[in-house]
């Protein structure tokens, strides 16, 4: 008796735990969505200042997530087919990007960037800026998301077979054939679950982007930052709606990953 | 080519990690040591890592030990019909999707001052947003996942098996526990609470935005670095950026160590048929 | 422990596992659950171990209903088909575990545990750890450890399916003498007829969730109750098509033109066939002329292939009895078959011998 009320107990506390830590928050914001109204919602949507920010988030992201598919497909590849001095460090590198605070990263590239460094003022000299336009953004974008491709591609890399490559070299395959014929279609799986991941982080960072982006409405304000823009100023409404839409964008993503990645495991 | 592809990824490395880290280290300096040290002393600052440490601390503890309990219901709690486990997976997956901001909305959303469970939890004298409980929450849901995801996979190897047999020689579910699943799990269950800590101590945008950044108060070092950035606080921003930095390139040294004890682990169960 | 098992119902979700078992078990038996893969003998094992609940039905142990034990409750020893040795503790700690659980005193657990790792030939291994163990060692630990504590009940779930055939054997034998210098009432599940034959004192065969038939080896592998047994229990002839043998006129009964009736199946094991000379004086008449058309050497015995008539059936033959040669003519005597038909079973003797065998079943 004193078992099954113990049984019981733990899993109300589960269970209330995670309805408590995730699925209230989550549904709140959909109720507070739904309840504007389809037609307000809409408006709220599409206003001007908002469909901007939404959009300039996912073009941007997907500049980023091609940028970080090449970086890091090479990278991937230069770290587990080649031994060179120093591989281990880098290695281990890969993943500070995810480590550190964002906030830290968006100091960080402000220092490199401003107008004060000696970085800033080479590039200025040849007439670039980088701050506060949309390369900041990408720059943040392409820096936050770096591990996820290189993680994810590089155990399809050390799995894939020694022999396959060689037995190409000795059909007569050029490097570059073998890497398209061979190494590429193993990789592609990988390649493809890492960029979502990449694409759905790039979507929802916030700390670096809203410290290097300047954050100038119809220019360079994503939909992240608009969203604390509008907390900021008590615009519930405005907040809500592209919190919606983003986060179910962020939803899709998550399931075309977990759909790839059970075909994977097949 | 070999070189080629060398060089470049030594000089993507250089760009993208390196080179922008030697900044904060030159920018925590411009003062040389006492600047660096007073930025670190500052009354805000010590209070704000009291604030970060707070929430490490309690963020840490729940979701360790219910991630724990939750990892074995969810793998050996056979209550849960069929088609609720998916379900449940796919849940703890969220917060790794949710952008931190609209995580600390959600909050804010539900227990803001205006809100039925804000009220209630008022008349308390509780404040949930714009103080610390609230900033506990968002960060408790954005590093949820990470003790459950370690420790789920490594319960699903291991099976049942070795847990019945503890069982049938008559030891209690809290000596099956100890002795017999603790074991196995115990460095994932590490690993999870370490990304934990790291995760908690360096969230931003959810923690921004559940506290409104009120100094001395609700502030945390991600959000006085935040603010020092932008009243252009240079030596104040970089010295906490610093010492962030440190702590994620300690914790990167630690998970690196942890998995390669894993591995080795892994590699003896591994030659166990072939022995 | 004598352990009765009553109407026995277990479903996963809507699949039925186990419909409706009975059976009894006498104290000191060593019983082996014989049957196909999937039919049932885990589940079972396991609802004995209290691991798994009954949907319905009483298992009882000693004479009290054990349904609301639990496992640690009832004292069982269960051994593992994958073993699931505790792999962070030693050989020692893993046998002492259960004696630890039951607060014995520390140089009792010493003195228990070096005992039985003597008995089991494991002195040498009691500081290593499971993964620097062979197969066969490892199954042997599995064992001590479920034996430490004393169990009234020993449970075995395939105990030698992970190991290879030349070692299963001499550990089956080997698990033989443990179990009956202990007395302890044994239950193991294997899908190995030889294993079962060679170890058990009784046999349950079970299929598909149900108990076919109960007994000794010798009895269910010379009275099957059901076709399912005779089929499943060592080899057979099965006569696919309606045939006429000398000295069977009773298959008449059981034949419609071209068809077998009442689903009817004649099976003739390799034993009741006997290879004679042509020129045999004894019985002659009881036996038909067949030629020898395949001979094979098999270790212990020949393996024999003849063809009567339309009739293709196999024997075995003594190496020590005289060979015969692919395309000898022999006199074929078949001294009985069994017929599992709806209308009844029964073991039908040859009506040209002079001794009646027949009998049913
Ligand atoms: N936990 C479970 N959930 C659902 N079905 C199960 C479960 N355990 C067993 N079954 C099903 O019950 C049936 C009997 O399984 P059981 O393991 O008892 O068979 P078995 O005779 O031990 O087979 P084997 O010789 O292959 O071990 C099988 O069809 C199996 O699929
Ligand atoms: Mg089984």
């Amino acid at each position: 008796m004193r078992d099954k009320l113990e049984k019981y107990a733990l899993r109300s506390i589960l269970i209330g735990y995670l309805i408590v830590l995730i699925v209230a928050p989550l549904s709140a914001v959909y109720v507070q969505g739904f309840s504007l109204g389809l037609s307000n919602f809409w408006k709220t949507v599409t206003d001007e200042m908002a469909l901007h920010a939404i959009t300039l988030t996912i073009r941007l992201a997907v500049i980023a997530t091609l940028i970080q598919i090449i970086i890091g497909t090479l990278i991937a590849y230069v770290l587990t087919r080649y031994e060179f001095p120093g591989k281990r460090y880098l290695n281990s590198l890969v993943d500070l990007p995810f480590a550190l605070p964002t906030a830290v990263s968006g100091v960080m590239f402000l220092m490199v960037l401003t107008p004060n460094s000696f970085v800033g003022q080479m590039l200025d000299s040849i007439g670039i800026s980088l701050l506060f336009n949309q390369s900041a953004i990408i720059i943040g974008m392409v820096f936050v998301t770096f591990p996820f491709i290189v993680r994810a591609v590089q155990p399809l890399l050390e799995n894939l077979d020694e022999d396959q490559v060689q037995a190409s070299y000795t059909l007569g395959a050029s490097k570059w054939r073998t890497f398209c014929k061979v190494v590429f279609p193993a990789i592609l799986p990988g390649i493809i679950a890492g960029s979502l991941l990449a694409f759905s982080r790039a979507l929802a960072e916030f700390g670096v982007i809203a410290l290097i982006s300047g954050n100038i409405p119809m220019e360079t304000l994503v939909a992240s930052v608009y969203i604390f823009g509008q907390i900021e100023s008590f615009n519930t409404e405005g907040a809500t709606a592209v919190s919606v839409v983003l986060l179910t964008f962020s939803f899709l993503v998550l399931w075309i990953t977990n759909l790839t990645r059970r075909r994977g495991d097949i | 080519m070999r070189k080629l592809l060398i060089s470049a990824t030594w000089f993507l490395f250089i760009l993208i990690i390196i080179f922008p880290i030697s900044f904060i280290v030159t920018g925590a300096f411009e003062e040389g040591w006492s600047g660096f040290i007073e930025a670190l002393t500052r009354p805000e600052a010590l209070h704000a890592m009291k604030i970060s440490l707070y929430i490490v601390v309690v963020v840490t503890i729940f979701n360790v030990g219910l991630g724990i309990l939750f990892s074995l219901e969810l793998v050996r709690g056979n209550w849960l019909a069929r088609w609720v486990k998916p379900v449940i997976n796919a849940i703890i997956d969220l917060p790794f999707a949710v952008s931190p901001v609209i995580g600390g909305f959600m909050i804010i959303l539900l227990y803001g001052p205006e809100t039925v469970l804000g009220i209630f939890f008022a008349s308390f004298g509780v404040d949930i947003v714009f103080a610390l409980p609230g900033m506990i929450l968002a960060t408790m849901f954005v590093t949820f996942p990470f003790v459950v995801r370690e420790v789920v996979p490594v319960l699903e190897e291991i099976g049942e098996d070795v847990e019945e047999a503890s069982r049938t020689l008559g030891a209690s579910k809290w000596r099956t526990f100890r002795q017999v699943t603790w074991p196995s799990i115990q460095w994932p269950v590490v690993y999870g609470a370490v990304l934990t800590i790291a995760r908690s101590l360096g969230e931003f945008g959810a923690v921004l935005v559940v506290s409104g950044n009120i100094i001395n108060q609700t502030q945390t070092v991600t959000t006085l670095v935040y603010q020092d950035a932008d009243y252009f606080n240079v030596v104040g921003a970089n010295s906490l950026a610093l010492i962030l930095c440190l702590i994620s390139i300690v914790t990167l040294l630690v998970l690196d160590g942890l998995k390669r004890r894993q591995e080795v682990l892994r590699s003896e169960h591994s030659s166990e048929g072939s022995v | 422990m004598n352990i009765q098992v009553k109407d026995l119902y277990k479903n996963f979700g809507d699949f039925q596992a186990i419909k409706g078992v009975d059976f009894s078990i006498e104290e000191g038996k060593l019983v082996g659950l014989l049957g196909p893969s999937g039919g049932g003998k885990t589940s079972i094992l396991r609802m004995l171990a209290g691991l798994e609940e009954p949907s319905s039905g009483q298992v009882i142990l000693n004479g009290k209903v054990a349904n609301g034990l639990t496992v640690q409750e009832r004292e069982i020893g269960f051994v593992f088909q994958n073993y699931a040795l505790f792999k962070h503790m030693t050989v020692f700690e893993n046998v002492a575990y259960g004696l630890k659980v039951k607060k014995v005193d520390k140089a009792r657990i010493k003195q228990r545990v070096e005992e039985l790792l003597e008995l089991m030939g494991l002195a040498q291994t009691i500081n290593k750890y499971p993964h620097q163990l062979s197969g066969g060692q490892k199954q042997r630990v599995a064992f001590a450890r479920a034996l430490a504590p004393k169990p009234k009940l020993l449970l075995l779930d395939e105990p030698f399916a992970a190991i290879d055939a030349k070692v299963r054997k001499d550990l089956r034998l080997w698990l033989r003498n443990v179990i009956s210098e202990f007395g302890i009432t044994t239950i193991f599940v294997t899908h190995d007829q030889d294993e079962a034959i060679e170890v058990a004192d009784e046999l349950l065969i079970i299929n598909s969730g149900k108990v076919e038939q109960q007994g000794t080896p010798w009895d269910i592998y010379h009275r099957p109750a059901s076709r399912f047994v005779a089929e499943f229990l060592g080899n057979s002839n099965q006569l696919i098509s309606p045939v006429t043998l000398k000295g069977f006129e009773i298959l008449q009964k059981y034949q419609d033109g071209q068809e077998w009736k009442e689903n009817s199946s004649v099976f003739i094991r390799p034993e009741w066939i006997e290879i004679r000379p042509l020129d045999v004086s004894y019985q002659k008449n009881a036996g038909e002329t067949a030629e020898v058309t395949h001979v094979h050497f098999r270790g212990d015995a020949w393996y024999i292939e003849l063809q009567l008539a339309d009739l293709k059936l196999f024997t075995s033959l003594s190496i020590n009895a005289p060979r015969y040669q692919v395309g000898d003519q022999v006199n074929l005597l078949i001294h009985k078959l069994s017929i599992f038909s709806d209308v009844g079973n029964e073991i039908a003797g040859n009506s040209l011998l002079n001794v009646s065998l027949s009998y049913h079943i």
